[in-house]
């Protein structure tokens, strides 16, 4: 399988507080990667890395084959315009409705106008599985589910190759989060989307990764298929996976899904 | 990157070429309302020639074809690769709970006379809503008054600081420019009556019973009001007043006495401030372009103002001071959640300060003239 994206020899360093340094990592096309590792490891800066909103200090981040920090503005912006991005906190433009903010990206960037906009937008918003009355509320009028749901429509809007999420299933009850799963799931098998997760959700590890990265001791220890990962030597690893929580969910997730591209999910979660 | 797209109809046979995707639904979306009607029922389909689709091309396709004939696309009988298929039934799926959104047809002269009847009862309503808030800031400030232990000495320190002490060199610039204008205009107008020496009384009675106190409240209406309610509100935006209430405290104590008594105490000294500078900007005047020395200025302004007329103008300080408090922390705790309510209350905060501040200062203006003050 083919890299979409190459990470070598990363440096992030805040003042004097090295993040990452020497950080390599790969991301396959296609596949759903899950980032773990504990807190203050770096993984949101990796994130952010990748995307362009953190400059490293040192080495090379390469999407698509090409280099994004040796790219001219231009070029870069129209990489990253394959970008879609879904934060933490869904980060919606609070002045505008949920339609206006995926309507948004439509008008700016592909040249749209408002009602056809508005058209694909309900599309979108359709996609990530909110009711169609959702699109005339303000992000202040949502809850957590929906604002994540939101948020990934709007991720969603421009129809990215790459799909990064920072934390997606945070803050969402049980049946929101296995609903939120089985949703990029589906929209991965249905839009052949790469997905870049950042999580602490060892159920969605488990039910919908293809592989995981684990940020320690400021790098990537290890980059493999679940069950690699889960035997590899490390005690953050060890207590990781196989702590109790680690152990429910590993019981508690169907085994068949844990293959790539696995396209009988064809229905709406 | 991306090869253009295009629709043959040939016959019974429609063949789709190119690559159907976002940025090609510009140059599509007319084409695709163009051929629709020319699409019988009974044609084939042939994508084979699709290059890259994704969603957009899709909803066009569902334009183009009907919903139909998606669905026959996306059905297992269909010759499309799997992942295709998968795209079609995913977005077919959902496309007809998505209607676009009706759009409410205005009604221009129903439209200005709703917005004014909504206003008219928004201002009334906020009216009551100072009121009730005054009432509880006195109600609370009379409690904690009472009983030494509960005062918030160390927030009071620092609400004086920011209120006060920071202020003093803006609210001393602007009246000393304010003065000097203001002796520039008498001596103007007043050497056409040979009354230059008038051009000191002009100062002199404008700064202590409106200028220095008005400026400074105007100032203090933008500089705090705004601080306060963007303060407040940003801890209500963050639910740190729901923290605070369920913590058992009691938020207009902890927040809004200390916010009021440090502007009682603050304005007053700026006010004093304001009158000082703003003399002295119109003694500058006069020394350099009248030829009236500070000596004779302040003899003059010894004899004809009397200690009233700085008493008239000092006391409309705590007045003002209390009104932009209060209204600087109501605005406040009315934002409701988002950062942009944060900025709208905030400006509201500013413009009903001021607005309030010129307000009574004209009606102190008229009762003071009637009592002969």
């Amino acid at each position: 399988m083919t890299n979409v994206i190459e990470v070598r020899g990363v440096r992030n360093q805040f003042g004097r507080q090295v993040v990452h340094d020497g950080l390599d990592l790969d991301v396959r096309r296609g596949e759903i990667l899950s980032v773990v590792g504990g807190s203050g490891t770096g993984k949101s800066v990796l994130l952010r890395t990748i995307v362009g909103l953190n400059r490293p200090a040192a080495g090379s981040v390469s999407v698509f084959g090409e280099d994004l920090l040796g790219l001219p503005t231009a070029r870069r912006v129209a990489i990253e315009r394959r970008f879609g991005v879904l934060f933490q906190k869904g980060a919606l433009f609070s002045s505008l409705t949920v339609a206006e903010n995926v309507a948004l990206p439509l008008i700016e960037h592909a040249g749209l106008k408002a009602g056809e906009a508005a058209r694909l937008a309900a599309l979108k918003i359709a996609l990530a599985g909110l009711p169609a009355n959702a699109g005339e509320k303000y992000p202040a009028e949502l809850s957590g589910g929906m604002i994540k749901r939101a948020a990934l429509a709007r991720a969603l809007a421009l129809d990215p190759d790459i799909l990064f999420l920072d934390e997606p299933t945070a803050g969402l009850d049980p049946i929101g989060a296995a609903a939120f799963d089985e949703l990029i799931l589906t929209l991965r098998d249905a839009l052949g989307l790469t997905v870049f997760m950042v999580t602490h959700d060892l159920d969605t590890i488990y039910t919908i990764t293809d592989r995981v990265a684990v940020l320690a001791q400021k790098r990537v220890l290890v980059n493999d298929r679940l069950d690699v990962v889960a035997d590899f030597d490390d005690a953050w690893i060890r207590e990781y996976f196989h702590g109790p929580r680690g152990r429910a969910a590993a019981q508690a997730a169907p085994p068949a899904q844990r293959a790539p591209h696995n396209l009988s999910h064809g229905g709406q979660a | 990157m991306t090869e253009p797209a295009f629709i043959d109809i040939d016959g019974r046979q429609v063949r789709l070429r190119g690559d159907w995707t976002i940025a090609n639904y510009a140059a599509l979306a007319p084409d695709v309302a163009r051929q629709r009607s020319r699409i019988a029922d009974t044609v084939d389909v042939d994508l084979g020639a699709v290059g890259a689709l994704d969603t957009a091309g899709v909803s066009l396709l569902h334009d183009l074809l009907g919903k139909d004939r998606l669905a026959a696309l996306a059905s297992g009988e269909s010759p499309l690769p799997p992942e295709r298929r998968a795209l079609l039934q995913a977005v077919a799926g959902v496309i007809d709970a998505a209607p676009p959104a009706p759009r409410v047809a205005g009604y221009a002269f129903g439209d200005i006379m709703e917005h004014a009847g909504i206003g008219m009862l928004a201002f009334w309503r906020h009216v009551i809503d100072i009121a009730g808030f005054i009432g509880i800031t006195l109600e609370t400030a009379f409690h904690v008054m009472l009983r030494p232990r509960r005062w918030r000495i160390t927030s009071l320190a620092a609400n004086l600081e920011r209120t006060g002490l920071d202020a003093v060199p803006i609210v001393a610039l602007l009246t000393f420019l304010v003065g000097a204008v203001v002796a520039f205009l008498g001596a103007t107008v007043l050497a056409g009556f040979g009354a230059s020496i008038f051009t000191v009384d002009l100062v002199a009675f404008s700064f202590l019973r409106e200028f220095g106190p008005m400026l400074t409240a105007i100032i203090v209406a933008g500089r705090t009001a705004s601080a306060f309610t963007a303060q407040i509100g940003s801890m209500r935006a963050n639910e740190e007043i729901d923290a605070i209430r369920v913590g058992g405290l009691n938020p207009v104590e902890l927040l809004v006495v200390p916010r009021v008594a440090a502007l009682l105490l603050a304005l007053p000294m700026l006010s004093f401030v304001a009158m000082i500078s703003g003399i002295v900007g119109g003694m500058l005047v006069c020394a350099l372009t009248l030829e009236i020395s500070p000596t004779m200025f302040l003899s003059v302004l010894e004899s004809h103002v009397g200690l009233r007329h700085f008493f008239v103008g000092i006391a409309k300080a705590p007045i003002f001071a209390f009104l932009i408090a209060v209204i600087g922390c109501l605005e406040g705790f009315r934002v409701e959640g988002s950062a942009q309510s944060v900025g709208e209350h905030t400006t509201s905060s500013v413009v009903q300060s001021i607005f309030i501040v010129i307000v009574v200062d004209a009606v102190a203006a008229l009762f003071c003239m009637e009592m002969g003050w």
